[in-house]
């Protein structure tokens, strides 16, 4: 009986994780079948969910809201797996300004996607909503790192082998410069950092990271301070798989809001059939447990089950 | 529209391969036979004739054109014998490794280009000159004009006929501002004009003439030598009226004080598919002198007959 309550708790996300488990759900319909007394108990026992009020246990708002989000993360993430990639992004995109989606959603995609699957994006953003997502970006997001973002969306980065390595040092020493004589404000603000990271191509910039650190002696990422949007930039371009892997690890925190659980499902479906057994690794070593095993402990039902199948278990 | 006269019956590639092969051969170079073939073909057809050269004789016929032709004509030919994409590619390159603050290149072929036009030569700049577009102008160009030309040329506008009228209403009003105050510069200014599609940035100067008396750009002439707000003028021009942009740079290519043949091959050979013969008709009732006649009087040789052939004449 206690086991049934704790399961069926679990199964309404009364004890956290992502997604519900509605087998579980529907088992206990025919269990508890014509026993209104048991679901009476299962009221009073669970009290995050419903509350006394006179006679009756009522339904609280917030937990209704809570299982509305929890319930789609199913349907969110197949929806996703069967919708063409490119409107993806250009939906994930749209959110960050009309749905307060993470402005690290816009560096996400414009800086770990090809040039050809950002374009193809880009398509599907005019076709969807009849702007351009350049022009959406630089109007509805007025930060300081607004320039820097615009920069990073309107880049169509040449691909090829070649790699300037004489400019590519030339560059690192000139972000040095900039570094030593900026301000960590003004840096996100500055022409030279953002005409190198938003215009070479990734190889290049690759090459400069390099020749950064053995310059300087440290990770350029030590010396851009607190600036959110650079460090997710430098990531993005450098070691995607770090980034997505943090993303993970931090959909997964403690206290973890709506936005960053949220990255769970979108990291899983955007890099499944692209750099997943990296991110994997990747994951493993930074935070010392398998992806798959903090799936399964901290996801329910069919979501879960989506999750595990999409990393490759 | 085209000025391109094509003949009725089209001899196949190899029979105008053979034609060139020979205009080529022996002492001196038959140029009215270049003409002759390349001034009447198609771009699709000029490209025929590129790859059965050199099936046939093994050779770029852009470098035998380059060994066997000078000066003037022979640019005007080379830049005529690329594939359109490949010629912007090659004109920006052109204009990016040489940059100056009164550079028209960019601009003019960044603003009258379509979206997926530019974004064609962004991808043939990448394959010809093994970097982006974006990081040579990023490279080349300083201050105020990389602020404005970056973004630019890494448009890839929104190319729908909606407009928001309410819109069109506050950023007129936002460009008014900032122009009152010569904030030419203003992020807010380079915003507007390089991620709004054309046909809301329509609307906006629209809108801007109504509410604040001028056309924007007549309050953009403050100083008339500035290059920045001749820059910004341009892009509201080629915005707004492309034909009539272009017929000003071939008219003042063709001043009294010399010939600007870069200019002139550019924009003839550039839009001679396209829309010449709309600049054509604006050059007539701007001149009342026909664009033909022009040409024949500033320019001469093998140039001026290759220029002809390509503007046409409705008189023959």
């Amino acid at each position: 009986m206690a086991d049934e309550t704790l399961s069926l708790k679990k199964a309404f996300s009364g004890h956290g994780g992502f997604g519900v488990d509605e087998t579980t759900m529907a088992a206990m319909v025919t269990k508890w079948r014509k026993q209104p007394d048991q679901k009476s108990r299962f009221r009073s026992d669970f009290s995050g969910f419903f509350t006394k009020i006179g006679s009756i246990e009522k339904c609280e708002d917030d937990y209704l809201l809570r299982l509305k989000t929890e319930f789609s993360r199913f349907k969110n993430i197949m929806v996703l797996w069967l919708m063409h990639p490119w409107e993806r992004d250009a939906r994930w995109m749209h959110h960050v300004m009309h749905k307060s989606y993470p402005f690290t959603v816009i560096v996400e995609i414009a800086c770990t996607r090809t040039s050809e699957e950002l374009l193809g994006a880009k398509r599907a953003y005019q076709a969807l909503f009849n702007h351009s997502v350049e022009e959406d970006v630089a109007y509805h997001i007025k930060e300081s790192y607004s320039k820097l973002l615009v920069g990073l969306v309107s880049s169509f980065r040449y691909e090829g082998p070649q790699v300037d390595n004489d400019m590519a040092k030339w560059e690192a020493k000139a972000l040095g410069n900039v570094i030593k004589s900026s301000g960590s404000g003004k840096l996100i603000q500055n022409e030279e950092v953002i005409r190198i990271l938003t215009t070479r191509s990734k190889r290049h910039l690759k090459a400069t990271f390099k020749h950064y650190k053995e310059l300087h002696g440290k990770p350029i990422e030590e010396d851009l301070g607190a600036n959110l949007c650079l460090q997710e930039t430098v990531k993005c371009i450098d070691k995607p798989a770090k980034y997505f892997s943090e993303a993970i690890n931090i959909a997964f925190k403690e206290g973890a809001d709506k936005p960053s659980k949220l990255s769970l499902t979108r990291v899983i479906i955007s890099r499944a059939d692209v750099d997943m057994e990296e991110i994997k690794e990747t994951y493993h070593k930074q935070f010392g447990v398998k992806l798959e095993d903090m799936i399964t402990k901290n996801t329910h039902g069919h979501y879960k089950d989506t999750l595990l199948t999409l990393i490759g278990k | 529209m085209s000025t391109l006269t094509i003949p009725h019956v089209i001899p196949s590639p190899q029979e105008d391969c053979e034609k060139l092969h020979t205009a080529f051969s022996g002492w001196g170079t038959n140029e009215g036979d270049i003409i002759e073939v390349v001034t009447h073909r198609t771009a699709d057809q000029r490209n025929a004739i590129r790859w059965t050269y050199h099936d046939i004789y093994g050779e770029d016929l852009l470098k035998s054109l380059d060994k066997e032709l000078t000066q003037d004509f022979e640019k005007a030919v080379l830049l005529w014998m690329l594939d359109p994409i490949e010629r912007d590619a090659t004109l920006v390159n052109g204009a990016v490794k040489k940059w100056a603050p009164h550079d028209r290149v960019l601009v003019e072929i960044a603003v009258t280009r379509t979206a997926n036009e530019l974004l064609a030569v962004r991808k043939a700049y990448q394959e010809k000159y093994k970097k982006s577009l974006e990081e040579d102008v990023a490279a080349h160009t300083t201050g105020d004009f990389r602020k404005l030309m970056l973004p630019l040329v890494s448009s890839y506008r929104y190319e729908g006929p909606e407009v928001d009228s309410g819109l069109a209403k506050s950023e007129a009003h936002i460009l008014r501002k900032h122009i009152k105050d010569e904030e030419y510069n203003h992020e807010e200014v380079i915003r507007i004009l390089t991620t709004r599609s054309k046909s809301q940035l329509m609307a906006t100067f629209n809108a801007y003439h109504e509410e604040h008396g001028n056309p924007i750009n007549k309050d953009l002439k403050k100083d008339p030598k500035d290059d920045f707000l001749f820059a910004l003028r341009s892009i509201i021009r080629c915005i707004t009226c492309p034909e009539r942009y272009l017929e000003k740079v071939i008219r003042l290519s063709m001043k009294n004080t010399g010939t600007d043949e870069n200019a002139l091959t550019r924009v003839v050979t550039t839009r001679a598919e396209v829309n010449l013969k709309e600049i054509k008709e604006v050059y007539y009732k701007r001149n009342t002198v026909k664009l033909e006649h022009a040409i024949k009087k500033d320019t001469k040789g093998h140039y001026e007959d290759f220029l002809l052939a390509l503007v046409g004449s409705e008189e023959e």
